[in-house]
């Protein structure tokens, strides 16, 4: 049944899709509309100012302010799991900034576009110490607790099925509170989800000390923001906003030095702040959008490290979300 | 005493005992009487009884001792941050996380209502508060001005305090026929287009009214129906006035609308409009006109039948698909009347439950002394019927009140929304965060919910009179 409202949605999608461009909708709107989540740690939740704040938050913000130069010119929508696609596919959001995890159905014939990889991640499990796996392939006849409607419930039965293992069963959640506290009301032995989020659930356990992370990680999950298709420009717009994020923390570029680095005489920092080459316009913004942006939001580290990193509660190390120079993956294409 | 001749004890004069003090009178046994006699005759009067009490105490004694230890004396009550809550920060075991709460407080009170303007929500709450606690206390004066005030002038004045009015109407009645006024005078706010439209539409309609009124049931009754046209328009024009002017007062979208100020505008916005859009479904449904008769019965078998989550999320996600253009429709709006139909139909059918409660003298009186059908529902049936579900009619209001935490699911942030939203939040995780937050959302469902209960036993006992015994 969703399946086919998805379709009758795409289609209905495709026949609008000669509309006007989405940047011009969002510049005669005056914001942007962004799909977030309806709170996850880090992510997307609403802080004691009763801001939206986290990574998927701040991309928002930074397209934003390379549009308006204005980071607070965007509407962010909540959105559950279930409804977000339906969301974008009907419009009522420009860009899914929502902790989506990039696959071929949904960049192919569910009819989007995954502008970047804003975090990679992927699901881990957490198990009692006491219980003194060293392993996840020693999770034979276990029990486990999920939450539902995610893709973490499928991978783990894809997991136990290419390992030869059996589980006692899977629980199911609706939320993750809920399948925290069924976890360590010991309903099951071992708790499964994204990585990033075991770093928030291990912060509502009453000893986390008593808890371990197995080893293992057992599926990819690059989460990045998404677009509709047919609209190629605001598609240009969304993913080079995410590799200026990232090319600014190459070059070293942040939210206090941009102002100096404006000066600089490195072609590629002249080429990315535009006082070398109008490459803003190919998107359809001024040549200094990377300025606006990096004065709002900073770079790509210091989104990370603002709401993920080691000096907040959750405290991820950048691993695989470090850029290419120093380990990781992030790789921003040149801006030239 | 069967021989009455039996001989008298002697009385002997010389010594009588008589008594020269007077005797105070003694109290009963302290079996029969007070708390003791109240605990024989209601917790220890049987076997079952007594295993009942002890049960029930037991009961309270491992319920209430933990609750008040982790809400109270377990509990942190400042703090900035979750460090204050964490117990091997403190030393010590930790229940409720209070300062959580307080550092949410605004999340759960407005939303993302914009901070300089809460002003305007506070003066809706408060205003609300002071028309509403008359119009309840039924000893106070003016309850016909009253009425009028809270449900004719309160929701305009409190629809343009919080979206900040100012709606730049464009066309009305004619501009929908197809005459475009909307370019004349101001292109903004007051549309001067607007108004042309709107007296020239007045105009027709009422033209319209007298010109089929009276050919249908002559010029008296033509004049009346131009009567009624006119005066409704009129009170129109005024709510209209009201909404469209510029007040000064920055627009707030809905979508910035959040926590209790959402949960009291759709559960305020159910209740009123159910109860007499349920009183009118149930009567249509008893009607004699096939016509009113099915339209009825059709709606509401529709409203009762689909669930409400499916209607909230049709409306907000596949209705945009469907409408053409930039045609949208405010999302707040769109949940307000699913919930607002929906709560109609379940109220139509607890009145229906009243109507069939009245004995058929009752209507058969009232037409013996001669009142037409509207008259013998509005002075005999209707009063009796309602009285008599008062109770179903309260248990309606308060699962509405509590169903509105539904529209989460369209990403409308209620009291509950809110506070789960604020659960996520990494500054705030600990493990006692989700029990406080809980706790406190409990409580003020309660109060709400509790309060409404009680003033409809209040109100039974009022209504009761008649037939008590």
């Amino acid at each position: 049944m969703k399946r086919i409202l998805l379709a009758a949605a795409g289609l209905l999608s495709l026949a609008g899709a000669v509309q006007a461009a989405t940047l011009d909708d969002v510049k005669a709107r005056g914001a942007l509309n962004c799909g977030v989540t309806q709170g996850l740690p880090g992510f997307s939740s609403p802080n004691d100012k009763n801001e939206w704040s986290g990574l998927d938050v701040d991309f928002c913000r930074a397209i934003a302010a390379g549009i308006f130069n204005d980071p607070t010119k965007v509407k962010f929508t909540p959105l559950s799991a279930k409804d977000r696609f339906t969301a974008l596919t009907s419009g009522a959001i420009d860009v899914l900034s929502r902790n989506t995890t990039w696959t071929m159905s949904r960049d192919t014939t569910l009819g989007f576009n995954f502008a970047g990889v804003m975090y990679y991640d992927g699901q881990g499990f957490l198990i009692r110490k006491s219980v003194g796996l060293k392993s996840a392939k020693e999770l034979q006849e276990a029990s486990i607790c999920v939450q539902t409607g995610t893709s973490n419930e499928l991978n783990v039965g894809d997991y136990f099925r290419a390992n030869n293992m059996k589980y006692r069963e899977v629980i199911a959640f609706a939320t993750l509170d809920e399948t925290v506290k069924a976890y360590e009301s010991g309903r099951c032995d071992v708790f499964t989800s994204d990585k990033s989020q075991l770093a928030a659930v291990r912060l509502k356990l009453t000893n986390p000390a008593d808890h371990v992370l197995l080893p293992e990680t057992i599926s990819k999950e690059p989460l990045g923001p998404l677009v509709r298709h047919g609209d190629d420009q605001w598609f240009d717009l969304v993913k080079w906003t995410y590799f200026a994020l990232l090319n600014s923390e190459e070059l070293g570029i942040t939210q206090k030095n941009v102002d100096e680095m404006v000066k600089s005489e490195n072609p590629d920092i002249k080429r990315l702040l535009g006082t070398d080459g109008k490459y803003g316009e190919g998107i359809g913004l001024t040549p200094d959008w990377v300025v606006r942006i990096i004065k709002a939001t900073g770079n790509y580290g210091e989104i990370y490290d603002r709401n993920v990193g080691p000096a907040t509660p959750l405290g991820i190390e950048r691993g695989l979300n470090n850029l290419w120079t120093k380990g990781g993956i992030q790789y921003g294409p040149p801006v030239r | 005493m069967t021989d009455i001749s039996a001989p008298r004890p002697s009385i002997t004069p010389a010594t009588p005992f008589v008594s020269t003090a007077f005797h105070e009178p003694q109290p009963a046994p302290v079996s029969t009487r007070g708390p003791i006699l109240w605990a024989r005759q209601h917790l220890f009067g049987s076997v079952p009884q007594v295993l009942l009490t002890l049960f029930g105490i037991w009961l309270v004694y491992v319920t209430v001792p933990p609750l008040i230890k982790f809400f109270l004396i377990d509990a942190v009550w400042t703090g900035t941050n979750r460090d204050a809550c964490l117990a091997e920060k403190l030393g010590r075991p930790v229940g409720a996380c209070w300062p959580f709460i307080w550092a949410k407080l605004d999340q759960l009170i407005y939303g993302f209502y914009p901070a300089s303007e809460r002003w305007r929500v506070n003066v809706v709450y408060w205003l609300g508060a002071l028309l509403l606690l008359p119009l309840l206390i039924q000893s106070l004066p003016y309850k016909r001005l009253n009425a009028i005030a809270f449900f004719g002038v309160y929701p305009v004045v409190a629809f343009v305090l919080l979206t900040g009015g100012n709606l730049d109407l464009q066309r009305f009645v004619l501009g929908w026929l197809g005459v475009d006024f909307s370019t004349i005078g101001g292109a903004q706010g007051l549309r001067i287009g607007f108004w042309v439209d709107y007296v020239l539409s007045t105009v027709l309609l009422t033209a319209i009214a007298f010109g089929i009124s009276r050919f249908l049931a002559g010029p008296e009754g033509g004049r009346s129906a131009a009567q009624t046209t006119l005066s409704v328009l009129g009170v129109l024009a005024v709510v209209l006035l009201a909404v469209d002017i510029d007040t000064g007062l920055p627009q707030v979208e809905t979508r910035l609308w959040g926590g209790l100020l959402v949960t009291l505008v759709i559960a305020v916005t159910g209740i009123t409009v159910s109860l007499p859009f349920g009183i009118l479904l149930a009567l249509g449904r008893r009607s004699k006109l096939q016509l009113v008769k099915w339209l009825c019965i059709i709606f509401i078998e529709f409203w009762r039948g689909v669930p409400l989550i499916t209607v909230l999320f049709f409306a907000t996600y596949m209705l945009p698909l469907f409408l053409p253009g930039r045609f949208t429709i405010d999302g707040l709006l769109r949940a307000l009347v699913g919930v607002a139909l929906f709560a109609s139909a379940y109220m139509a059918e607890v009145v229906r439950g009243g109507l069939q409660a009245i004995p058929k003298g009752q209507y058969e009186g009232a037409m013996a002394v001669g009142l037409r059908s509207g008259l013998m529902m509005r002075l005999v049936v209707l009063p009796q019927a309602l009285k008599l579900v008062i109770p179903g009619i309260v248990n309606n209001f308060i699962g509405l009140f509590k169903d509105t935490t539904l529209v989460l699911i369209v990403s409308i942030f209620d009291l509950l929304g809110s506070m789960r939203a604020a659960f996520t939040d990494p500054n705030w995780a600990s493990p006692t965060t989700l029990f406080t937050g809980f706790g406190f959302a409990g409580i003020i469902y309660f109060v709400f919910c509790f309060g409404m209960s009680r003033y409809s036993m209040a109100l039974e006992k009022r209504l009761d009179r008649a037939q008590r015994h």
